[in-house]
């Protein structure tokens, strides 16, 4: 029998031990490891859990999310970390059985309170998708579709500076400025995720969500829209989930590791990669799981 | 896993590429990735090019296994393939068999119908003589109208052939000519009562007996073997009036001018077509708003529960109800309880609405459905209210499959006879409906009613008003391409 087969054998085997050796540490966490705040929090969530009908997907999660910084948050599939991020601007709402427990809050006002209007948070916080969603529409309309339903342009010259603006942040006006009126929906992978960036920052939020916004593209337009975080975080304030490591060391400024629902750890991205304090993140950085 | 190790890390975070490189080395999760990717490239390798060089990708002691499996995927391929071209036979069967009978069809109607569309005129030369008529020029219209102008044409006749002097004779020559004549000629008089004391040679339709023959191509000459209800000497003036050029054959346009008429040769599609128009057009308005609102609340708004659930079965049901039981609700409820007027497009676009409403709910619920969430998500993202979502987004997208499923909707009403004939439709209408609460008919039942009609000419009529109706129906249903073409488009 070749090694080979003999590994076949024997790796589920020791993937199985190593998988109830994780989970008997998880069963241990008791709260999260590192400094959830930070000085300047554009957004506080405190103690949230969050429930499917009578499931708990999110358990007891404490985060800051500050200006100017790219947050990142990872874990393996089923961790809660797009329920998580969803929560931030009320995205579950439209799915009945959910229930956010817990405080968030967006500069000191409650997230799920009486005086903030969901409408009016989605657009202070932004959110991009992990596959490229752009609208029916033209490039132009795409861009201009959010700043309209706002009224934020008052007259077409306007709208048409706000387009042109977002785009070039997004880096794709000099790749569609002479066919802005051509479907949104014909540009490539990479080119419509930029778009969809573009579309959102056309809203000018103070936050920006990303659920996995490379995950459908492939590397040269990943590097693309890494640069482009990388500079948007000069204005915003930006939540990026990924299961990509090297992008979340690469872009973020600070790692919240989920596991099960639950917020691990976090710190200092390069902290948490270098020289993890749990154990279950040390065992997913290494790829040990997941 | 395998997407890390696709990308060497551009980071300076030692620990992580140590790691990776540990588990390279060590980890026997590494050699299962190599075996793993062994294994797919083996799998591109078969599905590239089917068969001989099957053993060479494999590593050692797996050579065998490799063309084991090739052996049986070769032996299992001729019969798939055998399969298929079994199924595409099938299919050419259903398609061939499907456009016989359609064209059977369309073949049998386009040749009984044809007829209809040319009409037989005769020329005659008439004295308006205003002793005969009883009206002078100076009357009024309503007095003009009272004219005696069947005399007139007796008249015309008598003098064109006087060698018919008894009764019987005289009898059968006035049917050459249908009272379509007198009508032609009050018309003018009517418009020009100046006519009056003047000699006037015009055309006029034949009657429907003799129509039928002419255009039939017979030859009048010779009377034998001909089949028709006229007799020998009516076929002998005939034949006479063919040899002097005052008989024509010419395209129908009273089929299209005028309403129904127990005389075939004046019997119009107009009424039928003018009622369908309107039973159709108050059937869209009501049904279309209605069962889009139905349809965009139930998928996008409506919270799941017993209720919405019941609701849901109760629409599929309605959508199986027979059409006749939507004629007998609406006998009762609009006719007899509120009085609407009977017979009228307006009640009738209300019954075909009801009988529309479930199918045109049930396609809109599915085309709302089809459009990705991915939409409604981003929308939402931007801030977006849920009522811009469906308006900005949702809608048009959905749009194509509602109208389709609203075209299918208003090609069965169009083609539905049983509800209105128990709310009064079925009415002999010669009148052209001037408004939705005028008593009209509809398409289909005036092809019913002519179908029933004793006279033979009714028969090509039939036929035509068939022609008329799938006429309707392809206009409609081209209507439905281009709108649907217009908002694909903004794909």
């Amino acid at each position: 029998m070749s090694a080979a087969v003999m590994n076949d054998i024997l790796t589920p085997v020791k993937r199985a031990s190593a998988r109830m050796e994780t989970r008997n540490v998880f069963e241990e966490i008791t709260g999260t490891v590192g400094d959830v705040t930070v000085e300047n929090a554009k957004m506080r969530t405190r103690g949230v859990d969050v429930f499917y009908g009578d499931k708990q997907a999110i358990h007891d999660v404490s985060l800051d999310i500050g200006n100017n910084e790219v947050v990142a948050m990872i874990g393996p599939s089923g961790c809660g970390k797009s329920t998580f991020l969803r929560c931030l601007n009320r995205m579950n709402d439209t799915i009945p059985s959910c229930r956010v427990t817990g405080s968030m809050s967006l500069d000191g006002e409650d997230l799920y309170g009486e005086d903030l209007d969901p409408v009016l948070l989605r657009a202070r916080v932004g959110m991009v998708f992990q596959k490229p969603n752009p609208f029916a529409k033209s490039i132009y309309d795409n861009v201009a579709y959010g700043p309209r339903i706002h009224g934020l342009a008052s007259n077409r010259a306007e709208l048409d500076d706000i387009v042109h603006e977002s785009l070039k942040r997004a880096g794709l006006y000099d790749e569609v400025k002479d066919r802005l009126e051509s479907p949104g929906t014909g540009l490539s992978g990479g080119q419509q995720q930029r778009l969809c960036i573009a579309r959102t920052i056309a809203v000018n939020p103070e936050v920006i969500l990303m659920d996995e916004p490379c995950s459908a593209l492939d590397p040269i337009a990943t590097a693309r829209i890494e640069e482009l975080i990388d500079e948007l975080r000069q204005n915003y304030a930006i939540a990026i989930v990924t299961h990509s490591m090297q992008q979340a060391a690469r872009v973020s400024q600070r790692t919240a590791y989920f596991h099960l629902g639950k917020l691990v750890e976090v710190g200092d991205t390069n902290t948490v990669f270098t020289n993890p304090s749990h154990e279950l993140t040390e065992n997913y950085i290494t790829g040990r799981f997941g | 896993m395998s997407d890390e190790n696709n990308k060497p890390g551009t980071t300076d975070l030692g620990k992580r590429e140590r790691a990776g490189r540990e588990r390279g080395a060590g980890d026997p999760g590494g050699a299962m990735a190599a075996a793993v990717s062994g294994t797919l490239t083996g799998g591109e390798h078969r599905g590239g090019s089917a068969g001989p060089d099957l053993p060479n990708h494999t590593g050692t002691g797996q050579g065998t296994a490799g063309d084991r499996v090739g052996a049986r995927v070769q032996s299992g391929l001729k019969r798939r393939y055998a399969a298929e071209r079994r199924f595409r036979m099938y299919g050419l069967f259903a398609i061939a068999a499907t456009l016989s009978f359609l064209a059977l069809l369309l073949i049998s109607i386009v040749s009984k119908g044809l007829p209809a569309f040319s009409q037989t005129y005769m020329q005659l030369d008439v004295m308006l003589d205003a002793d005969t008529l009883g009206v002078d020029a100076s009357d009024s219209a309503g007095q003009l109208r009272g004219g005696n102008y069947g005399g007139v044409t007796k008249a015309a006749m008598r003098e064109r052939f006087p060698e018919a002097e008894s009764r019987s004779d005289k009898k059968a020559l006035y049917g050459l000519l249908s009272t379509g004549a007198e009508y032609e000629l009050a018309r003018r008089v009517i418009a020009d009562p100046e006519l009056i004391g003047q000699r006037l040679q015009l055309w006029v339709p034949a009657d429907d007996e003799l129509g039928a023959l002419i255009k039939s191509g017979a030859n009048l000459a010779d009377p034998d073997g001909i089949v028709t209800r006229m007799s020998d000497r009516q076929i002998g003036w005939a034949a006479d009036m063919q040899a002097t050029g005052e008989l024509d054959v010419r395209f129908n346009r009273t089929f299209f001018i005028n309403g129904d008429s127990r005389e075939p040769e004046l019997a119009g599609i107009r009424a039928a077509l003018i009622g369908s128009g309107y039973t159709l057009l108050i059937t869209f308005l009501l049904s279309f708003p209605i069962a889009v609102s139905a349809a965009i609340y139930l998928e996008e708004f409506a919270p799941q529960n017993k209720w919405t659930d019941l609701v849901e079965v109760n629409i599929n049901n309605l959508a199986a109800v027979p059409s006749i039981v939507f004629g007998l609700l609406g006998l009762a409820v609009f006719i007899n309880f509120f009085h609407l007027p009977r017979s009228a497009p307006l009640v009738g676009g209300i019954v075909l609405s009801l009988m529309t409403l479930p199918t045109i709910i049930i396609s809109s619920r599915v085309a709302l459905k089809s459009v990705p969430p991915s939409i409604r998500e981003a929308a939402r993202g931007l801030g977006a209210s849920d009522l811009q979502v469906v308006f900005h987004h949702v809608l048009p997208l959905a749009m194509p499959g509602i109208l389709t499923g609203t075209i299918i909707g208003l090609a069965q009403a169009l083609g539905e006879t049983a509800p209105l004939l128990m709310i009064g439709m079925v009415a002999f209408i010669v009148d052209i409906p001037q408004s939705i609460t005028d008593a009209s008919t509809v398409l289909p039942v005036q092809v019913y009613l002519w179908a029933d009609s004793p006279e033979r000419a009714f028969m090509e009529k039939t036929s035509a008003a068939i022609m008329v109706l799938l006429a309707f129906l392809i206009c409609m249903n081209a209507l439905a391409v281009m709108l649907r073409k217009r908002f694909e488009r903004r794909w």
